[in-house]
């Protein structure tokens, strides 16, 4: 538990972090920490450099402007679950927020981190993918705007170039009649997902008049379930139809699906339909509600 | 108008524990926190493989690293330590023991056996250096499976064993093959107890400060038995035992896993012997689950003879159990004497057998774990239990009641050749079956049942053999120690009650337990007396605490003390009071002249006059201060009875814990509070064994869940309240009647969580489900079983697409 040596660079701001990132080639962000500081600690990454941008203010809070919701990049998942303009705008983000890892980690950890280290088992990517968010980035060549669904593209990977930083993530805000909701098979230890599904659903005349699902946990990154959203948009969604419409999920996952110790892949891939369908039923509730 | 009101008796009350405020706040002193002027940081490189050849070790740039100031290899510590010893010399099973060097000779048997050390100013330059040391091995192949190991054409690992069995014991009883021959029904089973890994929130560590001028060792280690660890370690360095003193601090948890001797203590004491500085080694948690021991790992194959209509007539098993590289410090006697004399449980079984076979494999050292051989003896008896009542259509209830043994209050002999001390295991089944209203439970479980719900019912009964116990016999099964335990209580003058004890609680609140046994038996405030333990140099010689046998073992020497301390100042009040000793009365920590209450003297008083000892008694000593030392003339036999609600997803296979209830017996109970906690942890570490926890390790011998990222260990979110509730038969030859309640907990729930699965699983005929149930595991099971039909709920209702 004893990391390299390494140095380390506090930033003032944004400006000073890209320079600083610039200045110091191999360097890793520091944000919450709860990441990298495992991995350095393991010896599993040894960066010469850790710029910490942990107190950059203006990457810091919610603010609803409009249509979306702004998060800042360092803000915490404590803050985001108890974010009040948050559980309006976007349920699904703020609970899975409240329920992830621990205390400590919920008090430490960001959401830009999240998504910039894009565990494939991580909670965030997967309902951002579903709730249609978008990534806003700055790097050396200006600011530019991702669709989190382009976000993530690979194993811990990201579209981020290099020396991008993620500075905030919109989200939509639902509208009367859409419903959204995650659920998720935790592995007993990590707590990550060994399967995360995540739903949101706009219901008009008792038909789903948009459906927007996406999985994480069993795949390399979050996705969207193309199929899945085809054989339910303009369908009631009662029990029957919906478990039917997740059964598509092995058309979208294909053999895409890996496994290990805990759970194989010929497992997940079997019961992935229940947790799409779940989160499914839930969200459909949730719309009709609202 | 004044009401004169009883004190409340405070043994039996559940008073706070005095230990949590320290604990709770951050402000405990661990071994790790302790910090010697001039301390130095070792760290130990261990083998990336399971089993190969040492080659060549070269230490060269690793020694001119900054901050080192020593790199030392198996070559540097010849001559000057010993092998580490095996403590459990198990006599009549052909025991073979092998060299088990602190540091790796010319081979490694384990993925993570120690191969050099360095020691650095700080534990960052170590850890550089670390990775500095070449090391050339030759990979053998590894067997990491105890039945495999055991099988001709395995890899051998010792020479001394080349058939890797390390030991070959057995128990008889009866004639069971008669039992076997004349069986209206047998039911067989294989089990298989994985190996677990204890998991002390503290890892293990040592702090060794050698002081070359004098000779002498202070060691600060992370140990439930300071005692016997400087009886080795005097016996491996060389260090006279009186010049060795070792200090256990503060303790996170031991679970069995601080029992062993293990080589980073060695090499922690060498390293400080070397260069004549103090040397702090601390674990990381990776080589904790690498390093530190590991527990069951039984591959048990078991039948069981009944008659048709549910009476037991044999049980028959062999036990292949794994002992991983080498023989760890108690590891012989563990599958054997505390787990195949206890074979019979609670039961009346008529002939008995049991071959057990400790086998070496390319795995961690396997020790005693939380229960230790019973909670395996247990699950073999409860499971077949559950078994013979399937087969012959009865309720699981009633087979258990038409062999369960009938009460008894002073001894009963067991087919084993135990003698259990006291048991109603009638009483516990009756209270837990009434507060859990069985009856409607059953019905209950039907109407879900009805409705593509699978709920499911473990009911499951244990005796266990703890408050070891009788040296006589430690001596007999081939323990190198004794296992008596000793206590002195000294009055100081102002009234206040020291009391030094031999045993090492760490975690399970004797220091509030035994304050509360002198306050009842001295009548002074329980706030009066302070606990000493975990220290040689304080303390009295004891055997440690394991085997819950601190209050059994322990709290006798402790009770027995007081009485003494009683005897003495009666005397001295008889004296003071200037009345005949048979005229003086004792109440309430006042003597008083039989009659005239008036004229006493309270202990307090007693104390002081001892102690400034103007006016003694002819012949008598001064102070006011007792020893004992006791050795329990026989084990103590907790029991109880245990019932858990589960619920099965069929859909994704997880299981849902609903309810668990635990009826449990250790005799009086000190303090209740204490009782529920140590229930609590001990149902839950079983519980973890029945669906969540696995070491598991490859075909080379790698571990794979080799953090708690993988390595699943029961959270409060996972669990519903756990309902405790007692029965009370006291031990008929203890002072206080106390039994022990440290592993209860855990050698009943494994088998009672994992027969409520098995029983949910029912409508699929499902027998038997690898432990841990993993979700994966229990949904195959389903599919299987709707894939067999026979009355099976077909695939298709069980909501899956």
């Amino acid at each position: 538990m004893y990391a390299v040596d390494f140095d380390y660079y506090r930033a003032g701001s944004l400006a000073d972090a890209q320079k600083l990132l610039g200045d110091h080639p191999g360097a890793k962000l520091l944000a919450g920490g709860h990441s990298l500081i495992p991995l350095m600690k393991l010896r599993l990454a040894a960066p010469p450099a850790v710029v910490d941008i942990g107190r950059v203010a203006e990457l810091r809070g919610v603010t609803l402007s409009g249509a979306a919701v702004r998060i800042g990049a360092l803000t915490t998942h404590t803050e985001l679950a108890a974010s009040a303009d948050l559980g309006r705008a976007a349920p699904a983000l703020a609970e899975t927020a409240a329920q992830l890892g621990d205390p400590t980690v919920r008090n430490r950890g960001t959401i830009g981190g999240n998504i910039a280290h894009a565990d494939p088992a991580s909670d965030l990517p997967t309902v951002l993918v579903a709730l249609d968010a978008r990534i806003n980035v700055v790097g050396p060549s200006g600011h530019r705007t991702i669709d989190a669904a382009k976000f993530f593209t690979g194993l811990m990977t990201t579209s981020l170039e290099e020396n991008e930083i993620v500075t905030s993530i919109d989200v939509p805000v639902a509208q009367p009649g859409r419903g959204s909701a995650y659920v998720k098979f935790s592995h007993p230890a990590s707590r990550y997902a060994v399967i995360g599904a995540a739903a949101a659903i706009t219901l008009s005349g008792g038909t789903c008049s948009s459906v927007s699902v996406a999985i994480g946990g069993l795949v390399a990154h979050a996705r969207r379930l193309p199929s899945v959203e085809r054989a339910l948009t303009d369908q009631a969604p009662s029990e029957s139809v919906v478990a039917k419409a997740a059964a598509a999920v092995a058309a979208d996952l294909g053999r895409d699906v890996s496994g290990d110790i805990f759970a194989s892949a010929e497992y997940r891939t079997a019961v992935a339909p229940v947790y799409v369908k779940r989160a499914l039923l839930a969200a459909a509730a949730r719309a009709s509600a609202r | 108008m004044t009401v004169a009101v009883e004190p409340a008796r405070v043994f039996g009350s559940g008073i706070r524990r005095r230990e949590d405020p320290r604990l709770l706040t951050g402000t405990a002193r661990y071994t790790d926190d302790i910090v010697l002027p001039g301390l130095a940081h070792a760290a130990i490189l261990r083998s990336p493989h399971a089993h190969a050849l040492i080659m060549r070790i070269d230490t060269s740039r690793a020694r001119t690293a900054p901050g080192v100031l020593g790199v030392f290899t198996a070559a540097d510590t010849d001559g000057i330590l010993t092998p580490i010893p095996c403590c459990w010399l198990l006599p009549g099973s052909k025991l073979k023991t092998t060299p088990y060097h602190p540091l790796a000779k010319d081979a490694v048997q384990y993925v993570g056996d120690p191969v050099a050390v360095v020691v650095a100013e700080s534990p960052y330059q170590a850890q550089d250096a670390l990775e500095l040391i070449d090391v050339e091995y030759e990979p053998l192949p590894a067997v990491v499976d105890p039945q495999k190991a055991a099988q001709q054409g395995a890899p051998a690992l010792h020479a001394e064993a080349p058939d890797n069995v390390a030991f070959h014991w057995t128990v008889t009883g009866g004639d069971v093959d008669a039992a076997f021959k004349c069986a209206d029904v047998i039911v067989r089973e294989r089990i298989v107890q994985q190996r677990l890994i204890p998991n002390a929130m503290e890892t293990r560590g040592a702090v060794a400060q050698f002081v070359p001028a004098t000779g002498e060792l202070t060691l600060w280690n992370t140990t439930q038995n300071p005692h016997i660890v400087r009886f080795v370690m005097s016996l491996v360095t060389g260090i006279p035992e009186d010049r060795l003193r070792v200090i256990a601090p503060e303790v996170g948890g031991g679970f069995g896993s601080k029992i062993a001797q293990i080589p980073g203590d060695f090499i922690t004491v060498f390293c400080s012997m070397k260069l004549g500085r103090p040397v702090k080694w601390t674990e990381t948690r990776t080589e904790n689950y690498q390093s530190t021991t590991h527990g069951r790992d039984h591959v048990q194959e078991v039948e069981l003879a009944a008659t048709r209509d549910g009476r037991v007539t044999g049980l028959r098993c062999t036990v292949w159990a794994g002992m991983g590289g080498y023989l760890s410090t108690a590891a012989p006697g563990i599958p054997t004497i505390l787990h195949g004399l206890m074979l019979s449980g609670p039961y009346t079984i008529p002939a008995v057998k049991e071959d057990v076979y400790g086998v070496y494999t390319n795995t961690t050292p396997v020790e005693a774990y939380r229960g230790a051989g019973r909670p395996e003896a247990t699950f073999m008896l409860e499971r077949m239990m559950d078994r013979l009542a399937d087969e012959i259509g009865l309720d699981p209830v009633d087979v258990r009641r038409r062999n369960i043994i009938p009460p008894f209050q002073n001894g009963h002999d067991v087919i084993t050749g135990l003698k259990y001390d006291s048991g109603n295991y009638e009483g516990a089944l009756a209270k837990v079956l009434e507060h859990v209203s069985y009856d409607a439970l059953r019905a209950e479980q039907k109407a879900a049942r009805d409705k593509g719900r699978y709920i499911g019912i473990g009911v499951s009964l244990y005796v266990e053999i703890c408050g070891l116990g009788p040296s006589q016999v430690a001596g007999a099964v081939g323990f190198q120690g004794g296992l008596w335990e000793s206590a002195i209580v000294r009055f100081h003058p102002s009234g206040k009650v020291n009391v030094f004890i031999g045993a090492s609680p760490h975690g399970q609140g004797e220091e509030t337990t035994f304050a509360q046994i002198v306050a009842d038996e001295l009548g002074v405030a329980v706030t009066d007396v302070k606990v000493v333990h975990g220290d040689t140099d304080a303390t009295p010689m004891g055997w440690g605490t394991y085997g819950s046998r601190t209050t059994a073992v322990g709290g006798a020497a402790l009770a027995i003390a007081t009485r003494k301390i009683k005897d003495k100042a009666k005397l001295l009040a008889s004296h003071l009071l200037e009345a005949a000793v048979e005229d003086i009365d004792y109440s309430s920590g006042r003597f008083f002249v039989r009659g005239v209450p008036d004229r006493h003297k309270t202990i307090q008083d007693i104390a002081l006059m001892a102690n400034v000892a103007w006016n003694m008694p002819e012949g008598m000593e001064a102070g006011l201060e007792a020893t004992s030392f006791y050795d329990p003339p026989n084990f103590t036999y907790p029991f109880g009875a245990h019932v858990a609600v589960v619920e099965v997803d069929p859909e994704t296979g997880h299981v849902t814990l609903k309810r668990y209830v635990a009826v449990d017996d250790c005799g009086p109970q000190i303090n209740p509070v204490i009782v529920e906690g140590q229930v609590h942890g001990g149902v839950v570490q079983g519980i973890g064994q029945a669906l969540w926890e696995e070491a598991v390790y490859d075909d080379t011998g790698q571990l794979l869940t080799g953090s708690l990222a993988d390595y699943a260990i029961p959270r409060a979110d996972m669990l519903p309240d756990i309902e405790v509730l007692s029965t009370v038969t006291p031990s008929p030859h203890h002072p206080l009647g106390v039994k022990g309640i440290g592993e209860a907990g855990t050698i009943a729930s494994t088998c009672t969580v994992y027969n409520a699965v098995i029983d949910a699983l029912e409508p699929f005929k499902v027998q038997s489900v690898r432990m841990p149930l993993t979700p994966e595991r229990v949904w195959r099971a389903i599919r299987e079983g709707a894939e067999r039909g026979a009355g099976a709920p077909p695939l298709d209702t069980l909501g899956a697409p």
